[in-house]
C-alpha cells in the first residue's frame, strides 16, 4: 500500500492503495465514482474510459500510481456541472439502451472532438473503433455524434 | 429523429450528480411511501391495488412486474395505462423491478413486455377507470352513461360544470377492489372476467405518440444506478475461480499462495471455488494468485472444427414436431411423387450473450431477517427465488431488487452472478458483491445452442412445391432454464453438486408458407458435459430463432432460384395469408426491390454488391427484411450497407422507441450473422474476450437502417424485442449469394468462409 494523490474532476483526493492497482478501482471503490465501469479489464471495450490530461484512457489497465500528477476527468465532471454538448446530443437522440457502455463512447468522443471539432463521419467512426455496444445502438450513436458536431 | 432536450430532465439529472441519492433499489420503496398510504392491501394478483394506484395529484402509478432492459418497455406500459385511464402518459409513473412491490410478471422475456405484461396492466387500468367513473357517478349524481373522462377528470357530458378528478376521488389511497386473475404467475399473469371494456381502437389518443425514455438523461449524465454500484456496509467483494479444463474439480487449494492479501477468505463447496476480500482489487488479485490443483478429467469437448460432425453423429435424446405436420406416410408419398427434390443443410454455431459487463449481483444473507438480492437479471422475481433456495430462506424472507445491469439478451450470466453471490454471502455471513471476470463472462455464460438444419423440398412437374420438410438437430434450447429460480439451473450451484434438469427441447420455425405436404421437426442431442459446462445452452435473444430462420429463409431463396423464380414472387405465392403478403409487398416497394431469378453478381471494382430478403413470424409479430451487402472479393469481408425492415406488430404504441429497438436488433443481428461464433478446444471455451469473440464495430455499422412500421390499429400490440432478430442471418446470406453466387450455409459469414466459397 502507498499514499496516492489523485486529481479528479477538479478535486484532489488522497487514498491508500496498491500502486499497481488500476485507476478504475480507485475511482469506483475509493472515490465512489460510478461512471467508469468494469467491462473487460483488458482495454478492449472502453466502458472504463476517463480523460487523463486530455487523452481518453482505459482506466482498467492504467496503474493508479502513474496518474498522480495528471488531471483526470470522469463523465460526472465532463460538462463542468452542466451537460456537455455530447451528452445533450445523446439525450436528444435517446442513444443508450442498457447504457453500461455509454461512458466509454461519450468520454472517447469528448476527447476526440476537443482536438477535432469538425471531423468527417469517417473520422468519427475511426475514432470510435475499439468501443463496444452490445445493445446495438450504433445508428443512434452516430446520429448523436453528427448532432454534437453541428451544435 | 426529433426529440427535444427536456431541460427539466437535464436539470433533475444534473442535480442528482451533486446531491446524495437513495441507495440503489430504494427508489421503488420510497415511492410506496410517497403514495401517501401506510398500508397497501397485500400484494396479491386478486387485488386491483397490486397493479394500479391513483396518486395524490390524480396521476396514476402502474406497478409493473417486469423490468425494462433499455428498450423503453416501461414507457410503452405507461402509454397503455394512460390510454385506458384517459390520462396523458407523462402522468403515469411506472414502478418496476422490486419483488416487494410488484407481482411476478415473469420478467423481460419472450418479447412479452407489451404483448402480455402491458396487456395485464392495461386491463387493470380499464377496470380502474370503470371504478373511478362509478365513484364519480355516485358523487356527482350523474349516471355512468353520461360521464366521460378527460385528462383524469370525470365530466358529465350533459353539464360540463359537473366534474371530479381522479385525485379527488381516490388520490393517495389504494383501490380496495378485488379482481379475478387467470392463475398464471409469470409472463402471462393477467386479470380476467373484467367488468370494464377496453378502449375502442378508434378512440386511441396516446398510442402512436413517442414520449421519450425516462431514464436516458440520468444514464447519459451519469447519475443512474447500476447493479455494479450497489454498496452495503460491511460488504465484501467476491470472485470465482473456474477450472482450466471444464469438469475438473479442485483437489488442492493452497491458501498460503494468497496469505499476504488483507482480509481474504477462500470459499469452497464441492467444485465451487471463490474468494472474498474487503477491497475489490484484493479479491481480483486473490482469484488470480490462488494456487489450485485440479483433478484430471477426460477431455469434455470435441474440437471446435468437429462440432457439426459431432451433432450429426450424436444420439437423439428427444424429438418434437409441429402439431399441424403432415403425417410421415403422406410426406413420404409426396416426396415420392415429386419430379424433383431440392435439399440443403445449414449450420449455426454456439453464440455468447457477451454482455458489456460481466454478471454482477449483491446478496445480503440475513438468517434471521429479510435477505436481499440486488440484480440486473431480466427476471428478478425468479432470480430472487433462486437465491432464496441457495440461502435456505423462505420466499417471504427474500427480496429481490432489480437495478440496471449491462443489458440482457436472454438468459445471460446475471442469474449465475446472483447464484455466486448467494453462495459466498451464505458462506461468510456478510453481504457480498460478486462480479464475474471478463473471461468468465464470455467463456462461461450460458450459450445460444449450436445446431444443424436439414431442409428438403419436393417439386412437381409443373414447378410447384408440393412437399416441404424442415428438420433440425442440435443442443438443447434450455440445458439450463431461462428463469434462474432453481439452483439446478445456475452454474455455481451445479458446481456445488446440484444436478441439472435440461428442458430437452429445441423449437420450430414460425412462418406462414402453405404447401400441400409440410413437416417441421427437431431432434435434441445431449450436452457434451452434463453439469457445470461453459457450453450449457439457454436462451439468447430470440431463442433458436436465428438458427431456424437462417435455414428456412435461405432455403426459400434456394428453392425460388431452383425454380427460376424471384425470391419475393416465390414468397408471395406460398405465404398463406393476406396480412403477411401485404408486408412482403410493402418491403419490396420500400426497398426498391429489383426482381431477379438468380445471382446477379453486380460489381464495382473488387466490391461485389447484392441484395437479399427474408420474411419471418414471431408469435403475432411479422417482419420482412431487405439487406444490401458489399462483399470485398479480395478479402471476403462482408458489409451490410443498407437495411430495410417492414415491421408489423399490431397497433404501434411508441413508433420512435420501436424503431430504436429494431435498430438495436439489426446491429446485434448483423454482428451475430457476420462475426459471432463461440470457439473451444477439447478442454474449454477459447473465445474468452472481445479479441477472441469480436462484435460489430462502429466502422461496420450499416450506412442506413430504414424501418417501415405497419400500424394495425385494430390488432393488439405484440412483441418487438426479438422479431427483427430472426430474419437477419438469412437476409445477409441471400444478399451474399446475389453478390457473389456463393451460397453460405454455415454461420457466421466470416471473411474466410466467404472467400473460400468464392475460390
Amino acid at each position: 500500500m502507498a499514499k496516492i494523490t489523485l486529481n479528479v474532476d477538479g478535486a484532489t483526493h488522497k487514498i491508500d492503495a496498491d500502486p499497481d492497482m488500476p485507476l478504475l478501482y480507485a475511482l469506483r471503490d475509493d472515490l465512489g465514482l460510478r461512471n467508469p465501469r468494469f467491462g473487460c479489464g483488458l482495454a478492449q471495450c472502453g466502458a472504463c474510459t476517463v480523460i487523463v490530461d486530455g487523452e481518453a484512457v482505459r482506466s482498467c489497465v492504467t496503474p493508479v500510481d502513474s496518474v498522480q500528477k495528471s488531471k483526470i476527468t470522469t463523465l460526472a465532471g465532463l460538462g463542468g456541472g452542466k451537460a456537455h454538448k455530447i451528452q445533450e446530443a445523446y439525450i436528444a437522440e435517446q442513444v443508450p439502451q442498457c447504457g453500461y457502455c455509454i461512458n466509454g463512447w461519450i468520454m472517447t468522443a469528448a476527447a476526440f472532438l476537443e482536438k477535432n471539432p469538425k471531423p468527417t463521419e469517417a473520422q468519427m467512426k475511426e475514432a470510435l473503433t475499439g468501443l463496444k455496444c452490445r445493445c446495438g445502438t450504433h445508428m443512434a450513436i452516430m446520429r448523436a455524434m453528427m448532432r454534437a458536431v453541428q451544435a | 429523429m426529433n426529440h427535444q432536450i427536456n431541460r427539466r430532465h437535464l436539470l433533475a439529472g444534473a442535480g442528482a450528480l451533486t446531491v446524495s441519492i437513495l441507495a440503489p433499489g430504494e427508489k421503488a420503496r420510497a415511492y410506496v411511501a410517497t403514495a401517501g398510504v401506510a398500508s397497501r392491501p397485500p400484494l396479491k394478483p386478486t387485488r386491483l391495488a397490486s397493479y394500479i394506484s391513483i396518486n395524490a395529484d390524480g396521476g396514476a402509478t402502474a406497478w409493473f412486474g417486469k423490468p425494462d432492459m433499455g428498450q423503453g418497455t416501461d414507457v410503452g406500459v405507461a402509454q397503455m395505462v394512460a390510454e385506458e385511464l384517459d390520462l396523458p402518459s407523462e402522468r403515469v409513473t411506472v414502478v418496476f423491478g422490486d419483488t416487494a412491490v410488484t407481482l411476478n410478471q415473469g420478467g423481460a422475456s419472450g418479447s412479452f413486455g407489451v404483448q402480455a405484461g402491458g396487456k395485464a396492466m392495461a386491463n387493470a387500468a380499464a377496470e380502474a377507470r370503470l371504478i373511478l367513473v362509478e365513484m364519480a357517478s355516485k358523487k356527482l349524481g350523474v349516471p355512468v352513461e353520461d360521464l366521460t373522462v378527460e385528462n383524469g377528470v370525470v365530466i358529465a357530458k350533459s353539464d360540463a360544470t359537473k366534474r371530479v378528478s381522479y385525485g379527488e376521488l381516490i388520490g393517495g389511497r389504494w383501490f380496495d377492489h378485488e379482481v379475478e386473475w387467470n392463475g398464471q404467475i409469470g409472463n402471462f399473469l393477467d386479470i380476467k372476467n373484467m367488468r370494464a371494456k377496453r378502449k375502442d381502437p378508434k378512440d386511441y389518443k396516446v398510442y402512436g405518440t413517442s414520449p421519450p425514455r425516462r431514464d436516458v438523461p440520468e444514464i447519459v449524465l451519469g447519475s443512474s444506478d447500476y447493479v455494479v454500484d450497489v454498496k452495503l456496509p460491511g460488504m465484501l467483494h467476491g470472485r470465482t475461480i473456474l477450472p482450466p479444463v471444464a469438469g475438473a474439480v479442485p483437489t488442492k487449494v493452497d491458501k498460503n499462495s494468497i496469505k499476504g492479501i488483507p482480509g481474504v477468505q477462500v470459499v469452497q463447496e464441492g467444485a465451487f471455488l471463490g474468494v472474498v476480500a474487503p477491497r475489490e482489487w484484493d479479491a481480483i488479485k486473490a482469484a488470480r494468485q490462488l494456487k489450485v490443483t485440479w483433478s484430471k478429467v477426460k477431455e469434455p469437448f470435441v474440437e471446435h472444427k468437429d462440432i457439426y460432425k459431432h451433432i450429426r453423429n450424436a444420439p437423439v435424446i428427444k424429438t418434437g414436431g409441429d402439431k399441424a405436420n403432415t403425417d410421415k406416410a403422406a410426406m413420404d408419398e409426396a416426396f415420392k411423387g415429386a419430379a424433383r427434390i431440392i435439399e440443403a443443410t445449414y449450420e449455426f454455431p454456439f453464440q455468447s450473450h457477451a454482455c458489456m459487463g460481466p454478471g454482477c449481483a449483491v446478496v445480503d444473507y440475513k438468517p434471521n431477517g429479510m435477505s436481499r438480492l440486488w440484480t440486473g437479471s431480466q427476471k428478478p422475481h425468479y432470480a430472487a427465488d433462486g437465491v432464496a433456495a441457495v440461502l435456505g430462506v423462505a420466499p417471504e424472507k427474500m427480496q429481490g431488487v432489480w437495478v440496471r445491469g449491462p443489458g440482457s439478451y436472454g438468459r445471460g450470466d446475471a442469474g449465475d452472478a446472483a447464484n455466486a453471490a448467494a453462495i459466498l454471502s451464505k458462506a461468510v455471513g456478510k453481504p457480498v458483491r460478486y462480479q464475474a471476470q471478463r473471461h468468465e463472462a464470455h467463456g462461461w455464460d450460458p450459450k445460444g445452442p449450436a445446431s444443424i438444419h436439414m431442409m428438403r423440398a419436393g417439386i412437381d412437374k409443373d414447378g410447384k412445391v408440393i412437399a416441404w420438410e424442415y428438420k433440425s438437430k442440435g443442443f438443447d434450447q434450455r440445458n439450463v432454464e431461462s428463469n434462474e429460480s432453481k439452483p439446478q439451473d445456475n452454474l455455481f450451484s451445479q458446481l456445488t453438486g446440484v444436478k441439472p434438469k435440461p428442458s430437452l427441447y429445441f423449437g420450430l420455425p414460425e412462418e406462414s408458407y402453405k404447401f400441400p405436404a409440410k413437416s417441421l421437426s427437431f431432434e435434441v442431442i445431449a450436452p457434451m458435459l452434463e453439469s457445470g459446462s461453459p457450453l450449457r445452452s439457454s436462451h439468447l435473444r430470440d431463442p433458436v430463432g436465428s438458427n431456424n430462420h437462417f435455414a428456412v429463409e435461405s432455403f426459400v431463396d434456394e428453392v425460388a432460384f431452383g425454380l427460376g423464380m424471384d425470391p419475393i414472387d416465390f414468397r408471395l405465392q406460398y405465404i398463406g395469408n393476406e396480412r403477411d403478403r401485404e408486408l412482403v409487398k410493402i418491403l419490396a416497394e420500400k426497398s426498391g426491390w429489383q426482381k431477379h431469378t438468380g445471382p446477379r453478381k453486380q460489381r464495382r471494382g473488387d466490391i461485389a454488391i447484392g441484395q437479399g430478403v427474408s420474411f419471418v413470424i414471431r408469435g403475432p409479430t411479422r417482419v420482412a427484411m431487405f439487406i444490401e451487402v458489399e462483399v470485398n472479393t479480395k478479402t471476403g469481408k462482408v458489409w451490410a450497407k443498407r437495411v430495410v425492415v417492414a415491421h408489423d406488430c399490431g397497433v404501434v404504441i411508441n413508433p420512435e422507441l420501436l424503431k430504436m429497438t429494431i435498430e438495436g436488433n439489426v446491429c446485434m443481428g448483423l454482428s451475430r450473422a457476420l462475426m459471432e461464433e463461440v470457439t473451444f478446444d477439447k478442454n474449454n471455451v477459447t473465445s474468452v474476450d472481445w479479441e477472441t469473440y469480436p462484435i460489430l464495430d462502429m466502422t461496420q455499422k450499416p450506412e442506413s437502417v430504414e424501418v417501415v412500421l405497419v400500424n394495425r390499429q385494430n390488432i393488439p400490440p405484440s412483441g418487438a424485442g426479438e422479431g427483427s432478430m430472426r430474419p437477419i442471418t438469412a437476409a445477409v446470406a441471400n444478399a451474399i449469394y446475389d453478390a457473389t453466387g456463393v451460397r453460405v450455409r454455415q454461420a457466421p459469414f466470416t471473411p474466410d468462409r466467404v472467400k473460400t466459397g468464392m475460390v
